[in-house]
């Protein structure tokens, strides 16, 4: 498997990211925001948490329209693979590569705290190493995370089995308790809480590994 | 020449900003106040002749993220 991951100014998850795709097998390049094209060859391309441009304007407004992301769009495009975790969903959605967008927390606070998530569809190559119906535990870290999507939208949504995550205990507010969706061809996935946080026994968790791993698995059979 | 672009959460999407200041607003004694919402105000700077049009294909592409945001442009 080889990875990319994106450094914004701001980006302080791109680290733990790339460490838990390494831990699973891959091979990863660490890619500046301000480069116009991802390495050859790229698998999947790995959308990191953090305050990208300091959240100026919205969450992940000014990092969705920086150079690297047009070779992003082209990449998912073209049918590669992207993981956006926390402001790496905000990009995603800013970008349009993933419907919705994400507000302040209902409770106005910054939040956080290790959530329990149930997986709400296995059929992606992110939540495979799942069964649905499984109660993870993953860390969340932030301040608008609070999911929206029109009522269309989210029906659409259930309809093609494309909400991979929902909170147990809805910690901030998102429409139908909804932590983390995939595009129309499954193969984005976005997600507020931070599996690469949870991949590594000093974590405190490691219920992250599993989509890690299913990852390799898929481009080592492919 | 200025222009003016007013950000606002569309209606239908939940402001918890604008929630929390009718609540304060409330604490604070000032009664009847049914409903507060928050948003933005972006001024720009702008070479004469830039049309409205152009604004609002800047609001469209950067200054408001249309899936939750409205948005209007005063131009002069």
């Amino acid at each position: 498997m080889k990875a990319a991951v994106i450094v914004f100014p701001g980006s302080n998850c791109d680290r733990d990211l790339a460490v838990a795709f390494e831990q699973a097998g891959a091979d990863v390049t660490m890619v500046w925001h301000k480069d116009t094209a991802l390495p050859e060859g790229i698998d999947i391309v790995g959308v990191p948490g953090g305050f990208s441009f300091g959240d100026y304007l919205r969450c992940g407004a000014i990092a969705a329209n920086s150079p690297i992301c047009q070779s992003l769009i082209q990449h998912a495009e073209r049918g590669g693979y992207a993981l956006g975790v926390c402001n790496g969903f905000q990009i995603l959605t800013e970008t349009g590569l993933l419907p919705g967008a994400l507000r302040r927390n209902a409770g106005l606070k910054y939040i956080c705290r290790t959530v329990g998530l149930k997986v709400a569809s296995a059929d992606t190559a992110f939540t495979s190493g799942y069964s649905k119906g499984d109660v993870v535990n993953v860390p969340i870290a932030h301040h608008d995370g609070n999911y929206f999507v029109t009522d269309e939208k989210l029906a659409e949504l259930q309809a093609e089995d494309r909400i991979a995550f929902t909170y147990t205990d809805n910690p901030n507010g998102s429409v139908a308790d909804i932590a983390g969706v995939v595009s129309k061809n499954r193969r984005v996935l976005g997600m507020m809480p931070h599996p690469e946080r949870a991949a590594d026994i000093g974590h405190g968790g490691t219920d992250g590994v599993a989509m890690f791993r299913a990852l390799a698995d898929q481009f080592m059979l492919a | 020449m200025k222009a003016r672009v007013y950000v606002m959460l569309k209606n239908g999407v939940l402001d918890p900003q604008g929630e929390a200041v009718r609540h304060a607003l409330g604490s604070l004694g000032f009664d009847g106040v049914d409903g507060v919402r928050q948003g933005k105000v972006i001024e720009l700077d702008l070479a004469e002749g830039t049309t409205e049009a152009t604004v609002n294909e800047m609001c469209e592409k950067l200054l408001a993220n249309t899936v939750i945001e409205s948005y209007r442009v005063e131009m002069g």
